[in-house]
C-alpha cells in the first residue's frame, strides 16, 4: 500500500495538469465546425441539446475522470488523482472478475433464448390466426410493468412454500421442490428465466415489425415452386429480418449486461455472490460502501467490453445495410 | 397462404404455450394479492383463493405510505414525460428535416446512451445533485428522468416525423414561414398522436423506473412506488406475500392501463425506426 500511495503521490501533479487542459477542451458543441445551421434550427435543437450536454455527456466524462481518482463519499479531505491505481486493483479483485464472468454468462444466458423464443412469437403472431389482435396484446403485457414488480411477481411463483412452482412440481408427483432462489445450483439459471420472460416481449414486437417488411410476394412464389416452409423462412424471411435481429440481440445483450432492479429484487446478489451481476456489485461498491472512484472503473472496464460489442454490432449494421 | 390442418393446430397450441408462459406470473400475483393469511401459510395453494378478501389491500396501505409513493411516481412521471416531449419534438424534427453534422452527432447519441451502464453516469450525477442540493428531491429525479428518456423519444419521434409528408413544410415555407413557425403550425398538429404516444411511453418508463429512484431518493416521503415495494420484502424469506403481491398490483395498474391504451402505436413506432434507411 506504501508503495502505491507514493505512486499516487509523484503522478498526481503532473495529471492534474494534464486533465485540465483536456476538459477546457472537451465540452465543444458539437457540430461547430460543420455546415451552417441557421438560427432557426438551433432554437429548435437549444432545448434538448443542453440537457443532454449537462446531464448526459458531461456526467459520462465526469464518471470516466473519476475513475483515475480516489473520490469517496462523505470525505473531508480533497479528493486525488490516482492514476490507474483504481484499475490496477481492480485487474487483482477476483470478486469484481467473478462478478464479471456471471454478468457476461447471465447476458448470453439471457439474450440467445430470448431471441429464439421471441422469434417463434413473432412467426406465429405474424400468421393468419385466430384472436391475433388478442393474442398480441396478451403477449405484450410483461412490458409494460415495473422490473420491481416483475421481481416480486416471480418470487412468488419461485416461493419454497406458498410458490406455485413447487406446487406444481409436488402435484405432479415430481419430488419436493426446492428453494429455487436461495440454492447455490438453481439461484443463477432461476433468475435467467425471470430475464428471458420480462424482455421477451420487446424482442418480439421489434421482430415483427421486421418480419412485416419481408416481401409477400417472395414468399408466395417460393411457397408456388413448393419450398416447405424452413426452406421459405431461410430463403426469404430471414435475409429480411437479419438487420432487426442483428439490432435487437445486440442491443438486448447491452441492456442485459447492464440490468440492475430484476435481480437486486429476485437475489440482491445471492446466494454467496452467485447472481452478483456487475451493475450490483459497482451499486454496493458505490453507494453502500461510498467508493465513488473505484465503482466508477468498474463502469469504465463494463463500458470498454460493451463498447467492442456496440462496435461489431454497427459494423455488421452498415454491412446489412451495404447488401439492401 | 395455405397452411395444413396440422400444422394449424400446432400453431394455436404453440401460441397458447406462449401465452400461458408469459401470463401465469401475473395471475399467480393476482391470486397471492387476494388470499388470506391462512391460505398463504398452507403447503397447498390453490390458483383461486378459496376465501377472497380485500384485507392484503387495507394492510398494504397501513404499512407504507403507498399513497404518498404514488404521488411522487406521478409527479416525476408527468414532469419527465412532459418536458421531455417538449424539448425531444423539436430535436426529432431537425434530426428528420436536416442532414446536418449536428443531426449525425445526435443520432450518435441516441446509440450510444443505450450502451452507458448506469453506474458510470449516477455516480457524477449524485455529486452534481448533491451540490445543488437536489437529492432526495422529485424535481433531481425529473432531470435525470428527462434525459434518461430522450433516447427512445427522439427515435420515436423521428420516425414518426419522417411520416408527415414534407410538401406541406415546403409550402408554409413558400409562404415566408420559418422553422420554428413551420414545426408549430403544420408539423406538430400532423405529429400529434404520435407526440402522445411517445409522452405516455416516456411516462410508463418514468413510472416504473427503479434505478435511480433507488439512488436518488434517501427518505421514504420522497420514494416512488417501486422503491417503496421494495421495502415489503424485509429480510429474506420474510416477506408478508399478502400485501406485498396488492401492493405490486395496485402499482402495475396505471402502466398497463396506459400501455393498453397506446400499444397499436408503439408497435407502430418501432416499425417507424426499423425501416428508416
Amino acid at each position: 500500500m506504501t508503495l502505491a500511495t507514493a505512486r499516487k503521490r509523484s503522478t498526481k501533479r503532473s495529471m492534474k495538469r494534464s486533465t485540465k487542459r483536456s476538459t477546457k477542451r472537451a465540452p465543444g458543441v458539437g457540430g461547430a465546425g460543420g455546415r451552417p445551421v441557421d438560427h432557426g434550427a438551433w432554437f429548435l435543437v437549444l432545448p434538448a441539446l443542453i440537457p443532454i450536454l449537462v446531464l448526459s455527456v458531461g456526467p459520462l466524462l465526469y464518471g470516466i475522470a473519476l475513475a483515475f481518482t480516489d473520490s469517496q463519499s462523505g470525505r473531508t479531505e480533497p479528493t486525488q488523482w490516482i492514476g490507474t491505481l483504481n484499475f490496477q486493483d481492480l485487474l487483482h479483485d477476483t470478486l469484481f472478475w467473478d462478478s464479471f464472468r456471471i454478468g457476461l454468462l447471465w447476458a448470453v444466458g439471457v439474450t440467445v433464448p430470448q431471441f429464439l423464443l421471441a422469434l417463434g412469437l413473432a412467426l406465429l403472431l405474424n400468421e393468419n390466426l385466430r384472436f391475433r389482435p388478442l393474442a398480441r396484446a396478451l403477449a405484450i403485457i410483461p412490458w409494460a410493468m415495473p422490473e420491481v414488480v416483475v421481481g416480486i411477481m416471480w418470487r412468488l411463483v419461485y416461493n419454497p412454500d406458498a410458490g406455485i412452482l413447487n406446487e406444481t412440481i409436488r402435484d405432479l408427483g415430481l419430488g419436493e421442490g426446492r428453494n429455487w432462489l436461495s440454492s447455490l445450483a438453481t439461484a443463477l439459471p432461476a433468475v435467467i428465466v425471470v430475464g428471458v420472460w420480462a424482455g421477451m416481449p420487446q424482442t418480439t414486437v421489434a421482430l415483427l415489425a421486421g418480419l412485416q417488411n419481408t416481401p409477400r410476394e417472395l414468399h408466395e412464389a417460393a411457397a408456388m415452386d413448393g419450398a416447405g416452409a424452413w426452406r421459405r423462412f431461410r430463403t426469404v424471411t430471414w435475409p429480411a429480418l437479419k438487420p432487426v435481429a442483428l439490432a435487437i440481440t445486440a442491443l438486448n445483450f447491452i441492456w442485459n449486461f447492464n440490468s440492475f432492479a430484476l435481480v437486486y429484487v429476485l437475489t440482491n446478489g445471492g446466494p454467496g455472490g452467485r447472481t452478483r451481476l456487475p451493475m450490483l456489485f459497482a451499486y454496493e461498491e458505490a453507494f453502500r460502501y461510498g467508493q465513488f472512484g473505484y465503482a466508477a472503473a468498474m463502469g469504465c472496464v463494463m463500458v470498454a467490453v460493451i463498447s467492442v460489442i456496440l462496435a461489431c454490432y454497427l459494423v455488421g449494421r452498415l454491412k446489412a445495410g451495404e447488401d439492401a | 397462404m395455405k397452411t395444413g390442418k396440422g400444422a394449424r393446430a400446432g400453431q394455436y397450441l404453440a401460441l397458447l404455450a406462449y401465452l400461458v408462459f408469459l401470463a401465469f406470473p401475473f395471475l399467480w400475483l393476482l391470486s397471492t394479492a387476494f388470499k388470506p393469511p391462512r391460505e398463504l401459510g398452507s403447503l397447498h395453494p390453490t390458483w383461486i383463493p378459496e376465501d377472497p378478501t380485500l384485507a392484503n389491500f387495507r394492510q398494504a396501505f397501513d404499512e407504507q405510505p403507498l399513497l404518498d409513493a404514488a404521488f411522487n411516481s406521478l409527479i416525476a412521471a408527468l414532469g419527465a414525460a412532459v418536458i421531455a416531449v417538449l424539448i425531444a419534438t423539436p430535436m426529432a424534427f431537425v434530426m428528420a428535416r436536416h442532414r446536418t453534422r449536428l443531426a449525425k452527432a445526435a443520432t450518435g447519441w441516441v446509440v450510444v446512451s443505450q450502451a452507458f451502464p448506469f453506474v458510470l453516469v449516477i455516480i457524477p450525477l449524485f455529486l452534481v445533485l448533491k451540490n445543488l442540493r437536489l437529492i432526495n428531491s422529485v424535481p433531481g429525479l425529473i432531470m435525470v428522468y428527462v434525459v434518461w428518456a430522450l433516447p427512445f423519444a427522439l427515435w420515436m419521434l423521428v420516425g414518426y416525423v419522417r411520416a408527415v409528408p414534407t410538401e406541406l413544410e415546403e409550402a408554409a415555407a413558400v409562404d415566408g414561414a420559418g422553422r420554428v413557425r413551420t414545426l408549430v403550425s403544420i408539423t406538430a398538429p400532423l405529429l400529434a398522436p404520435g407526440i402522445v404516444a411517445t409522452g405516455l411511453f416516456a411516462f410508463i418508463s418514468a413510472w416504473n423506473e427503479f434505478f435511480f429512484a433507488l439512488v436518488l431518493l434517501k427518505t421514504p416521503e420522497k420514494q416512488t412506488l417501486p422503491v417503496v415495494l421494495t421495502h415489503f420484502l424485509g429480510a429474506e424469506g420474510v416477506a408478508d406475500l399478502g400485501p406485498l403481491a396488492a401492493a405490486a398490483f395496485l402499482a402495475t395498474l396505471p402502466s398497463l392501463v396506459v400501455f393498453a391504451i397506446i400499444q397499436k402505436r408503439i408497435t407502430g413506432g418501432m416499425l417507424a425506426g426499423a425501416v428508416k434507411s
